[in-house]
């Protein structure tokens, strides 16, 4: 089962920067085609970054052990669109013009958070394979429990951008809070068992 | 009050002028249709100072828009407005005024001809366009009253119309939307209220069917279908500021060296451009600091942004 799905998926989570890429060569991407794929990418990203951290709960939730062999490949994505987006934001929007870049990261408060959410999703591509879980053991653990904050920085970075409260920012929002409280809660379970035996 | 000089920036040299007949041609507006030649009298030699910038398509400047009360997305107003009824349409105005009067569109439109008026559009967001406005000076509208010796500002209401406007169903922002200027803003000559725009009547999603142009401020400054102006005496609250005090200012006057938390104000984008276009330099005043730089002589314009 999972030869055939893990390859379906992996084409499934490149469906985005495939549309991405043919609304930039063929000129679909409207009025303002900058903001437009800065906004596609950062939303895939958010999406990514989210969907990766449903896995754990969902095999808790449903008890099977499958999710877990798609959390790496769809934190990778996270991290795939979160550089496409920051590339965009550099490349095309500033055309490597570092000075206001700089002036941005450290003036705006979404930028910041969203350029440390991209710069701490690094360590965990880096520490992604087979090797490094072997290698960090227990430590490798904790490393990514720096998705957590991806996670919530990734969202604020939404939250701060918008003009007024927007409905979309609010639903990352709420998907983020479950998300993470059914770990929380989880947790707890354990706890309690551990103290019983 | 009058401009009692022309500078030479502001006559538009003839190539430009030919290129802007071109274009009307192009768009299907010569001068011989009706509406054209009943209502505009093409100012070529008055406020047109744009020379260098191209004129944004039509389809950007009638689909890209700013229009809460359509809808958040810059989609949604030409989506949303299409039904929009705007006839019939009074506009009251009214406050500290010795004759406060209620005109009807028609009126206006009949006893006050449209010109074109060529300018940019800066959005606080950080684009930009180039509009062929029709529309005519505030003042010549205001000048129907005499305000009271109280008044010192002028407040601009948009309609508020639920049934109609499903953006006004959320609080989005404190609805009806308001704006204001002061009174020497209000009554410059670059000010003017929009009939029309590409030699067209103006569309629903472009605030039909009049609206406020103030072309070396924000945007969202220049507010759309006006159903209220009133003097007023105190500083008015505008929308945005109410939304967000700390990021939205009275003035909102485009000035590329006052940073909005969001968004840089050094560069703007081109709509229209492709997507390997390279942003512009903001101009101070969105260029037009020759006519109107001297509202604010002596004033600290960080601290009133």
């Amino acid at each position: 089962m999972i030869r055939i799905f893990k390859p379906t998926i992996f084409v499934l989570c490149l469906v985005p920067f495939i549309i991405i890429a043919y609304q930039i060569l063929f000129n679909k991407l409207g009025a303002e085609p900058v903001k437009e794929v800065t906004h596609q990418t950062g939303e895939w990203t958010l999406r990514f970054i989210l969907l990766s951290l449903a896995m754990t709960p969902l095999k808790n939730i449903t008890k099977i052990l499958v999710w877990i062999k798609y959390r790496r490949m769809l934190g990778l994505f996270a991290f795939f669109y979160g550089t496409l987006h920051l590339l965009t934001y550099i490349g095309l929007d500033y055309q490597f013009n570092l000075d206001p870049i700089i002036d941005d990261v450290f003036n705006k408060k979404y930028i910041f958070i969203g350029f440390a959410a991209w710069l701490l999703m690094m360590p965990l591509a880096v520490t992604s394979n087979q090797k490094m879980v072997l290698i960090l053991k227990q430590n490798w653990k904790k490393i990514h429990r720096l998705s957590y904050l991806v996670g919530i920085f990734a969202v604020l970075h939404f939250i701060w951008l918008s003009k007024t409260i927007f409905f979309e920012p609010l639903i990352y929002l709420i998907i983020l809070i479950t998300l993470l409280s059914l770990r929380l809660n989880f947790i707890k379970f354990l706890f309690k068992k551990k103290t019983v035996t | 009050m009058k401009l009692n000089k022309f500078k030479s920036s502001e006559i538009t040299p003839e190539n430009i002028y030919r290129n802007r007949r071109q274009f009307l041609k192009e768009m299907g507006i010569v001068t011989g249709t009706a509406f054209v030649s009943q209502n505009i009298i093409t100012s070529a030699l008055s406020y047109t100072p744009e020379t260098e910038r191209k004129i944004t398509p039509y389809k950007f400047a009638t689909t890209y828009n700013n229009y809460y009360e359509f809808g958040t997305s810059k989609s949604d107003p030409h989506k949303n407005s299409k039904d929009f009824i705007t006839k019939p349409w009074n506009i009251k105005i009214d406050g500290e005024v010795e004759n406060e009067i209620n005109l009807s569109v028609e009126e206006i439109k009949n006893t006050i001809p449209s010109e074109e008026r060529i300018y940019r559009f800066r959005c606080v967001e950080g684009w930009s366009m180039v509009v062929p406005w029709l529309g005519f000076p505030l003042n010549k509208l205001l000048n129907k009253v005499k305000p009271t010796s109280k008044a010192k500002f002028v407040k601009f209401t948009s309609v508020y119309d639920p049934d109609q406007m499903k953006g006004q169903r959320f609080p989005i922002l404190n609805w009806p939307y308001k704006e204001g200027l002061r009174i020497d803003e209000a009554m410059h000559p670059l000010t003017i209220m929009v009939t029309g725009l590409y030699g067209k009547e103006l569309p629903n999603q472009n605030g039909a069917p009049l609206r406020l142009i103030v072309p070396w401020k924000y945007g969202f400054k220049s507010a759309k279908a006006i159903v209220n102006i009133k003097f007023v005496e105190k500083m008015p609250i505008s929308s945005w500021m109410n939304a967000s005090p700390n990021e939205y200012g009275f003035y909102s006057n485009v000035n590329p060296n006052v940073s909005h938390p969001r968004w840089s104000q050094a560069t703007e984008r081109v709509i229209g451009e492709n997507i390997y276009s390279p942003r512009i330099k903001t101009l101070m005043f969105n260029g037009y600091g020759d006519e109107v730089a001297g509202l604010y002589d002596g004033m600290d314009l960080r601290k009133n942004f």
